[in-house]
């Protein structure tokens, strides 16, 4: 249910976020979902990738400070409203969004997001309750 | 004027009497009162009766800034708290702070020798001074103000920061005379034309500048700008707070007061004396002190020392300005500022390992600047941005609680801090003197 996210720390410099691809690419690893949360000073960048293990190697290989989180991803239905609906079961039951962010490719008429909860197991089954469904660590390799 | 001629302008082998009775009684004083230097002493081998002159002093072991942290607070006094009635706390290079305490005579003392300075810069009983060296635990807000009692200034105490009201005050009080740090003169002087005020037509005459390091290249800026005469001032809270040294107008060196600070220039590594005019270690003790007497204290401060008599008739031997340290300290906004006590504050706080770097910059007539560059290790980094924020945060706050200075502190990548031979170098200064 939880799929792995690789979180990366990147000064705000040129070509930070360039290196940290190109790196990505020579080792053949294909990023599934990305995100950049930047401060005056420094940035993390926040992907979903199809090897974590993989990576997570060749970033402390590099010299790279790089930690794994677990987080949830989420089909949203595509159409008005759909995000809205998740968000609302999610705020009813009283679960907590850290940061959240969306996936590169569509899972048939699906959105896929990544949500990054304070406690990752109680939103899980807070989610599986109410039949919403969630990409598994699988599928996401697959895609 | 001269405040104290006749100890300012005493024959040289007259002084060196003075001195020499002195020092055997400085010699007895501290064996029987302190139990610290009694055991330094016997382990040198030496008994205060083999003091017979001040030329004897070289038989003396030296005191370091290392006894005044192992010894905290009071292995070092030689009075009982009873007669201590007033102390100051200064920054240690890790753990304990430095702990000076005065007697009713001490601060007698730093009274007179801060009105020798005040004398010797030019003030006259009667002048107002504009004291804007900060008071509280730091020697300079208080020396300064002591000496201005002492020969009869009318004193502003206005402490530091407060630049407008600084400024407005001297519009309204016209006081002659200004003390700060000079890098606080110049930035004075830059908010000054903000507020549409020429700073050449401000009240300042005189400057008694010090704290910190300057050049004469600063020296010609100041007087230039404020159109006034800037004089260097030198001390350090272990011998006394300022008051140690001053320049008289013909700016030739500081005069220091070697009836009571008795000075040796040595080389660091020997410990010898270099020969007269080199420059080297200061090493002072001093002659008359009661409640903490340091004998033959390493300064860790670079000058030579001239010895003739200067054109202004003072016989005391003049100190050059401080050409550098023999440690890594260096002085930010007139505080004293040790690596090392960054690297402790960064090994307090969980998860954080000691790479980092001190870049300290000061921008034209702006004041000094600080940051901190730290390496994040995996231990430390989160891919949260509050997680971050609050750890920056909390660094700059232990950083601010230990040294009293605002620090920038900016998280950088792991080995992207300059080693050079294996070594992180711990400071980049950029400031132009």
């Amino acid at each position: 249910m939880k799929i792995k996210q690789i979180s990366i720390f990147l000064e705000n410099r040129k070509g930070r976020l360039y290196d940290v691809c190109s790196l990505l690419g020579k080792n053949d690893i294909n990023i599934r979902a990305l995100n950049v949360a930047e401060t005056e000073s420094f940035g993390i960048l926040r992907i979903v990738v199809n090897k974590p293990d993989v990576a997570i190697k060749v970033f402390k290989d590099a010299d790279i400070v790089a930690k794994i989180t677990d987080v949830i991803a989420i089909e949203v239905d595509d159409r008005p409203g759909g995000l809205a609906d998740i968000l609302k079961v999610l705020a009813d039951e009283d679960v907590n969004i850290e940061y959240m962010y969306g996936f590169v490719e569509k899972s048939s008429d699906r959105a896929l997001m990544v949500f990054r909860f304070d406690d990752v197991d109680k939103a899980a089954a807070i989610l599986k309750k109410h039949n919403i469904r969630i990409v598994t660590e699988q599928s996401v390799r697959e895609l | 004027m001269i405040w104290n001629e006749k100890y300012e302008c005493m024959p040289v082998n007259e002084l060196k009497q003075v001195q020499s009775e002195r020092l055997k009684k400085l010699a007895a004083y501290i064996y029987t009162n302190c139990s610290v230097y009694k055991d330094k002493f016997d382990k040198a081998g030496i008994k205060p009766d083999a003091i017979r002159s001040i030329d004897d002093i070289k038989k003396l072991p030296f005191t370091t800034k290392i006894d005044m942290r192992d010894n905290y607070p009071y292995g070092l006094f030689c009075k009982d708290q009873k007669e201590v009635i007033e102390i100051h706390v200064s920054s240690g290079t890790t753990g304990n702070p430095t702990l000076v305490g005065y007697t009713r005579d001490d601060i007698k003392l730093w009274s007179e020798v801060m009105a020798r300075c005040m004398a010797c810069a030019g003030a006259e009983p009667g002048d107002t001074i504009q004291n804007a060296y900060g008071y509280g635990l730091f020697t300079g807000g208080l020396g300064a103000h002591y000496g201005g009692l002492e020969m009869g200034l009318r004193v502003i105490p206005m402490s530091s920061g407060q630049t407008q009201r600084q400024l407005k005050i001297m519009q309204d009080f016209k006081p002659k005379i200004i003390s700060c740090t000079p890098s606080y003169a110049l930035y004075m002087a830059e908010e000054a034309r903000e507020m549409g005020i020429d700073p050449k037509k401000g009240s300042w005459k005189i400057g008694v500048f010090g704290a910190e390091p300057w050049s004469e290249k600063m020296r010609n800026e100041i007087e230039a700008t404020w159109n006034m005469l800037a004089t260097d001032i030198y001390g350090l809270s272990e011998i006394i707070g300022p008051g140690v040294a001053q320049e008289c107008p013909n700016k030739n060196g500081l005069h220091i007061f070697s009836d009571v600070f008795y000075p040796e220039i040595i080389d660091p590594d020997s410990g010898e004396a270099v020969a007269e005019g080199q420059d080297g270690e200061l090493v002072i003790t001093t002659l008359t002190k009661q409640a903490i007497p340091l004998i033959r204290y390493r300064t860790r401060d670079i000058v030579s020392i001239n010895y003739e008599k200067c054109k202004c008739g003072r016989t005391s031997p003049r100190i050059s300005k401080i050409k550098g340290r023999t440690d890594d300290m260096i002085v930010v906004r007139g505080i004293n500022v040790f690596p090392s006590q960054i690297e402790h504050v960064l090994l307090g706080i969980k998860g954080t390992e000691p790479h980092y770097q001190i870049i300290v910059d000061r921008q034209q007539h702006q004041l000094d600047e600080v940051e901190v560059l730290v390496e994040v290790n995996s231990k430390m980094f989160s891919d949260e941005v509050k997680q971050l924020e609050e750890l920056k945060r909390k660094i700059k706050k232990e950083i601010s609680a230990v040294l009293s200075i605002s620090a920038k502190v900016t998280l950088v990548e792991p080995k992207t801090i300059e080693r050079s031979m294996g070594k992180a170098k711990r400071v980049i200064d950029k400031r132009q003197m």
